[in-house]
């Protein structure tokens, strides 16, 4: 049935409060999630400060300089630092986000950074994706061809490619899905608007001739529709894409095939 | 959620039973219930904005004439299919014990059954006696 609270082993404490900076001119308070699968304890929000006139500009920078020089046990994710690789989404101040995109003065101090929502937890600011990842893969990312492959390259029309444009830029940092209702409580089945997007992605690709089978494996009650155009998704995308639209084409594609 | 072995593949554990093959027909009507829903509803409160000041026999007399009659059959069989289809939509979300699930969606059809036979049934009677 419907949960409403948190089991008593998720209920986020009091964590531990780091010293100030001593010296600094500029300090701003971050607030992070904290929690360790190897002490046996509850989750807490950890308080630090930062000096910020020894720290970049964006999030990820100060969460940097928090595990460089004030606690080296903060786990996180993070590779390209310039909102391409995905690796850094984490809910900052109620949004899920890019903490490499995202700058500090343009949060609400103090900074309460959280992992991805309603994701399984790693360790701190690490959510296990393993689930994401695969729905990506059951959507068959990929070019689906029976004729046989040309000598050069598949052709296209630059009209043809211009359609793709708002769906290949996709960096699966799963910011859209997990700031979704609908996935939290149906992401085992729902396959969330990361993936469908995805899907919508190959669908209109005009080298693909497997659309009316990749048609097949959507058309499901839980799959594709328990998309209820919440709009979370679009409003979360940190490069700005909308896969809310996505999934709408996608039921329009559905509908046209059957009416 | 039906049983699911722990040792399952995360991709298997997507694959689940594969895909129902249905969902369109239920959005598609969803769709033909709401756009249908709009002039019937605003033909309902013109209907009922018509009422106040009339006695019990020249009410019963104007909603049972044809034209209102037949709209007002419309608005509650329509208006309640819509809702059980929307009901239905949220069990499915919510309840994910496998028997709460399945007596929930039971329920939730047979209230719109009843319901609508009764709504039917109270216009028919204005109409007929």
């Amino acid at each position: 049935m419907v949960e409403l609270a948190l089991p008593k082993n998720s209920v986020v404490g009091r964590g531990k409060s780091w010293p100030k900076p001593a010296n600094a001119k500029k300090v701003t308070e971050f607030q992070i999630y904290r929690w360790n699968p190897d002490d046996g304890r509850n989750p807490s929000i950890d308080t630090y400060y930062v000096d910020r006139d020894d720290c970049g500009p964006m999030v990820l920078d100060a969460l940097l300089y928090i595990k460089n020089q004030v606690d080296p046990t903060l786990t996180l994710r993070r590779s390209c630092r310039e909102g391409i690789c995905g690796s850094c989404a984490m809910n900052i101040d109620g949004e899920n986000t890019l903490a490499c995109t995202r700058a500090i003065d343009d949060v609400k101090a103090p900074v309460k950074i959280y992992p991805l929502p309603h994701m399984p937890v790693v360790k701190d600011l690490v959510p296990d994706l393993t689930n994401f990842y695969a729905q990506h893969a059951a959507i068959e990312p990929w070019l689906k061809t029976s004729t046989p492959a040309p000598e050069k390259e598949w052709l296209q029309s630059p009209e043809d490619r211009s359609k793709l444009d708002g769906l290949y830029e996709c960096i699966l940092c799963a910011c859209c899905s997990t700031s979704c209702p609908s996935y939290w409580w149906n992401g085992d089945r729902y396959l969330g608007p990361s993936a469908l997007l995805q899907a919508y992605r190959w669908l209109i690709d005009s080298r693909d001739e497997s659309t009316g089978e990749r048609l097949d494996n959507l058309e499901d009650p839980f799959r594709l529709y328990r998309c209820h155009t919440i709009m979370n998704c679009a409003r979360a995308c940190p490069k700005s894409l909308n896969p809310a639209k996505a999934i709408a084409e996608i039921k329009n594609m559905m509908i046209e095939r059957q009416v | 959620m039906a049983q699911k072995s722990t040792l399952l593949t995360p991709r298997a554990r997507v694959s689940f039973l594969g895909s129902a093959k249905s969902g369109t027909h239920h959005a598609w009507l969803m769709r033909l219930t709401s756009f249908a829903l709009l002039p019937l509803t605003i033909a309902f409160i013109l209907i009922v904005l018509s009422l106040p000041g009339r006695d019990f026999q020249s009410a019963r007399i104007l909603l049972g004439s044809p034209c209102p009659a037949i709209l007002l059959l419309l608005f509650v069989s329509v208006g309640i299919y819509h809702m059980t289809l929307g009901m239905q939509v949220i069990i499915e979300d919510y309840i994910h014990g496998a028997h709460a699930k399945h007596l929930a969606l039971m329920a939730n059809t047979c209230f719109g059954l009843v319901l609508g036979a009764a709504s039917v049934y109270a216009v028919l009677r204005l109409s007929f006696t």
